[in-house]
Parts: C-alpha cells; structure tokens; sequence
C-alpha cells in the first residue's frame, strides 16, 4: 500500500493551500456576514484551472483526477466553507456529468465554459416535497415537437443564482416514476426559467441558494443528457462523485477548526498555564486529529477508487458519513476550547460550527448515507 | 529571444532554522523547500518578456541536489519551456564563485540573450553570484531591478533600479544579467494545467564534466554557523504612572541606549 501523493497532486495541493491562505481568508468573514457570492475570487479560481479539476483539457477542464479535487477542496474549505461548495457543486455536480452523459456537441456548449471557470453550473434535483425522496419529482416535461415544455420548482439549488447553466430533473412520464426521469440542461435566460429566491442561511452563506422555477418552460430537446427516463441513474452516480466533494470540504472545514484550536490553547492561559497543558483539552484536540486524518483518509480512498473506475458508492458513503459527522464534533469542540471566545464571530471558529452543519444534509443526509451503506452490507438479504 | 533564469532552492520563510550536528550546517529535516522568492520575480519577469514578445524560450537553470527538481518543476509548472539541473556531487559545497563558474559555462553553450536572477537568494542572501556571473561572461548587469523593457529587436534592455528615494534608470546592451527586487511584477499562481504540463518538460541533468568544468575546492568556506541567542523576555514596569514612566524613560536611556 502506498500512501504517498504523486509529485502534481502535492504542487496543486500547495497551490490550492497558498491561495486560500492569501486570497480567500481575508475576506471570509466579511463575505460570511455580508452573505455575498465572491465573484472576484471564484473567477481566479477558475483561471487556476480549480472549476473543472478532474475535466479532460479538450473540454475546457484541467485534465487531473478526483484525488487531486479531494486535496483542492479540502485547503479552500480550511479557509472558507462557502468557496468550497461553490467549487465543489461546480466540479462534482455539473461538470461531471454533463463530461460522462454528455455527448461531444453538448459538452462544447455547456460543460467548456463551465469547466475553464467562465460560467458556472449548478444541479436541480431537490424539491419542495422532493429532498431524500429524490425520485418524487413533481417537475414535468412535456415533449412538444422538438422541445420540452417544462414547468415546475426546484429548491435549494447551490450556485443556482450564479449559474448561467441548471442541470435540471423532471418527469417526461410520471406512470414510470423513477424510470420516467429525465435531466434537462437550461440555459439561464431561457423565458420561463425564473429565479425569485434566495435562501438565508445558517452556514456557508456566501455561495447562494436559490429556488429555481420554470414557467412553460421551452427547452431543445437536444438539451438532455442521456435518454428519456436515465434521469436519476445520472442523479445517483453524480451524487456518489459530489459525495466526494462534500467529505473534502468537510475534512477542510475540520481541519481548519483544529488549526484555530491548537494555536489558542498554545496561547490561552487559565489557570497559570496555556490551555493546551491541560489534559481535558490535550484529550479533545487527539481526538479533533485522530477523526480528521480517519475522514480525510476515506475520503482520499472514495477518491482514489473513482480515478482507478473501481466501485465507490459505498466507500463514497462511508466518506461523506465520516466526515460530515466530524466536521460537526470537531467544530463544536473547537468552539468549546474557544469558551467564551468561541461563541463571538471574532475566533472564526463560530463560522465552522455553522459551516459544517450542512455537509450533514446536503447531497444525501447522514441518514441517507447509512442506508447506502447498510444496502451494501446486507445485499439481498435486506 | 531565449532567456535564461537562475533559481536557488531554499528553505520556506516560515522554517525554524536549526543548525545540524555538524555546525557548519542546518539541519534539514522537515524543511519544505521553495524557489527563492526574488528568484520568482525574475521568472515572472522573463515569461512577461516572452509573452509580450509573442516569441522566444524561457529556461531555467538551478545548482544542486536531487531535491532541487522539485523547484525547477515550480517554475516549469509557472511556464518555463525547459530546465537544466546541475546536479553532480561535484558541485557539493560550491561557493558563489564555483556556482557562477558552473552557470556561466552553462550560458556560454546555451547563448541566451538575457539572464535574469533574484537579487539574492534568501537562505544566505550573500547576492554574490549575479555579479560573479557577468562577470565572469563579460556582460554588463544592473542589480535590485523594479522595471524591466527589453527593446524590439532584442538588442538592447532599460532596467529601472532602485535606489533611495527614486528610480535610477539604464540602458544595456544585451545580453546581460539583471537582478529582481520585489516591486518588479506579481508572481502568477502556475494554473492546474501548468502543473500537468509540467510533467512533460524536459529537465536535464548536467554534470560538470558536460560543461568541460574541473571543479575546483571552494575559496570561501562555512567555518561555523551560530544561533541567535534568544531575545530576552518583556519587562513589565510596576507601580503607577509617573513612577513606571520615570522608570521608563531611565532603562530607555541607561539600559537600551535607544534615547
């Protein structure tokens, strides 16, 4: 076994990690209480070539692979959770399907531009009454000569204010049920497609969350991916790659938790001594360390697994699980150490606790997660 | 135009230095290791040039171990089109004359049209090698640049230094070496797919027999390095004010001699 990182992924690991630490935490706070989308920093992003990481260079991406996305995600979320699902909807949720559904005539139009960072993309599965029950879309597209005309309303889309392109789920045959889904890319700008809303968060409030509705909606037909009714097979394999991406931006925001801890118990004094000569804190930052190099390793297999085009649902699962579920513990103990100073915006630590809260729900809740798992284990015998 | 660029790899600025068993030397251990920040500038200066030019070759050129790939590989990923590793043990424990003899001979077969260096390396920050390197080519060399133009045809460079208070503005003719101040340019980030390029870039390994070169035993050697002794703590004056600042006043002017 080797756990050694290849030459490149450790250059643009060190890349992702010296321009998180000059460009983007200065201004995560401010852009964390402002709630406003970093425009200036998610374009340069783009230019590094970290908006389409694991994308072939033919179709605008960067030609690397879903380790060396993992390592990415993981240094911009230790700075700032909301960069990270800005890049990771991007790269995991967009990108990769439209490059493994799409044909080439689509990938032109709408994976290039997306991938060199000139646009970006956003995914539309989730619904009002549509969240861990996926395949209960409500959304309808009727085919109509060469277009569908389609009508409906989608919640709780990352980057869907943003993206100039939705990939968008919706019924063409609501008598097949999951197998009369289909998935839709819409151009923003396409008369009835509106955007009225946009969410006010708790967490990662700097990437926007919009509900997307669309009014007899006319898109080409030549705009889906795959055939009629391959709509959530597409949804479900994006979803174990965006998985992936969600465990890193975890892992980050984990690790970026602990970094703050350990510095303030080296200089927080109680009692005499700094707060890290204390057992009951020595005792929660081994743990803080220990949970986050166990994520961060699952998380780096699910990735290694999905570049070698080995199974990885599970080991995608077992990731997200993890990690999400670290990151929360971890930020909470880290804003524990911080006492007092914890609970205040200053330490910034108060911002991961609040971060990290949604990489336990979204792309498939920690409940979700154990069902994928116990499916695997169980097989047939469920 | 070709261009030529000589790096140093260094240890990060945010090493703790410490001095190994044997004290002429660090102990490495650990250490992240860096392209010298002012050799940055001057490879940002050089693709700039190559870039505005619309032509030309940018290579990079660095003295030392096996390790020091990994820094030729940084400024191949920034978009330098090759790299020359002189890598022989040969050279272990060059001084600056032995390395600009080294770099010279490496010019003189490559036959650039200009070379550019950080103003000095930050690890020793002797800046002797730039100097040793004009002249040991015959070239004229303007140190601590802030700007840099090179004219049309590639024959001659205007190179604006610092100096106190202003700009000290010359012209050169080329080729000839320049050496980078902060100020000069932004280093770029290299891009992603830099970094995948740069995989397949060719770095060459020289030895000094390649270069016809006998090294000779350095004339300038470490004798010793010795630490810092640690700064003394802080002193916190007691009592109230008139009588802490009267005794502020007397250890600024008795103790610190600062007033």
């Amino acid at each position: 076994m080797k756990l050694d990182l290849s030459a490149e992924q450790q250059m643009i690991q060190a890349l992702a990690r010296e321009f998180a630490e000059t460009a983007i935490k200065p201004i995560a706070a401010e852009i964390d209480r402002e709630a406003r989308f970093p425009h200036e920093t998610v374009k340069r992003m783009g230019e590094l070539g970290l908006m389409g990481i694991a994308i072939p260079e033919r179709w605008g991406g960067s030609g690397v692979d879903a380790v060396a996305s993992v390592l990415a995600i993981e240094e911009i979320a230790k700075a700032c959770g909301s960069h990270a699902a800005i890049m990771s909807v991007n790269n995991s949720l967009y990108c990769d399907p439209v490059y493994k559904f799409g044909t080439d005539a689509q990938r032109e139009r709408f994976l290039k531009p997306v991938a060199s960072g000139h646009a970006h993309g956003c995914f539309a599965l989730t619904e009002p009454q549509a969240g861990s029950d996926a395949s209960n879309q409500h959304t309808l597209a009727v085919r109509d000569g060469a277009h569908y005309v389609l009508n409906g309303r989608k919640q709780f889309v990352t980057n869907g204010r943003e993206a100039s392109f939705a990939l968008v789920f919706c019924a063409t045959d609501r008598a097949k049920a999951h197998h009369g889904i289909s998935t839709l890319v819409v151009e923003k700008g396409t008369p009835g497609f509106l955007v009225p809303k946009t969410e006010d968060k708790l967490g990662i409030r700097a990437s926007d969350t919009a509900e997307l509705v669309f009014e007899d909606c006319r898109v080409p037909a030549e705009n889906r991916l795959g055939e009629e009714g391959m709509g959530f097979p597409i949804a479900l394999a994006t979803l174990d790659g965006g998985r992936i991406g969600i465990a890193a931006q975890a892992v980050g925001l984990a690790a970026g938790a602990l970094e703050r801890s350990v510095a303030y118990a080296r200089e927080r004094k109680s009692f005499g001594v700094p707060i890290g000569h204390h057992q009951m804190v020595q005792w929660m930052l081994a743990d803080m360390a220990t949970a986050i190099d166990g994520a961060r390793l699952l998380t780096l297999r699910a990735a290694a697994l999905k570049d070698e085009g080995r199974p990885y649902t599970t080991a995608a699962a077992m990731a997200k699980l993890f990690a999400a579920e670290t990151a929360m513990k971890v930020t909470t103990d880290a804003v524990q150490i911080h006492g007092g100073y914890g609970f205040i915006k200053e330490y910034e630590v108060e911002r991961y606790f609040r971060d990290a809260k949604i990489t336990q729900i979204y792309e498939g809740t920690s409940q979700i997660q154990k069902l994928v798992i116990a499916r695997d284990i169980l097989g047939g015998s469920r | 135009m070709k261009i030529l660029v000589a790096v140093k790899q260094v240890p990060d600025t945010a090493t703790q230095v410490k001095i190994s068993a044997d004290p002429r030397a660090i102990d490495t251990t650990g250490i992240t290791w860096i392209v010298s920040p002012y050799d940055e500038f001057a490879v940002e200066e050089a693709l700039r040039i190559k870039e505005k030019r619309g032509q030309g070759e940018v290579v990079a050129v660095s003295l030392g171990p096996e390790r020091v790939k990994e820094a030729l590989r940084s400024c191949l990923a920034m978009g330098c089109d090759r790299a020359i590793h002189l890598n022989d043990p040969a050279w272990n424990g060059a001084d600056t004359l032995a390395t600009a003899k080294a770099l010279a001979a490496v010019i003189q077969r490559e036959a650039p049209g200009l070379v550019l260096c950080g103003r000095q390396a930050i690890d020793d920050d002797m800046g002797a090698v730039p100097a040793q390197l004009a002249e040991l080519l015959g070239w004229p060399c303007a140190s601590w640049v802030m700007e840099a133009t090179v004219d049309g045809d590639g024959k001659t460079a205007r190179a604006a230094r610092q100096v106190e208070g202003g700009l000290e503005v010359f012209d050169l003719p080329l080729p000839a070496v320049l050496t980078a101040q902060k100020g000069l340019n932004e280093p770029r980030y290299p891009t992603l797919k830099g970094i995948m390029g740069a995989k397949k870039k060719e770095i060459r390994d020289v030895k000094a027999t390649d270069l016809g070169l006998a090294v000779e035993p350095p004339q300038l050697s470490v004798v010793m390095l010795e630490a810092l002794p640690p700064r003394p703590p802080g002193r916190i004056l007691q009592g109230d004010v008139p009588t802490a600042v009267k005794e502020l006043v007397r250890s600024l002017r008795e103790d610190a001699k600062a007033i």
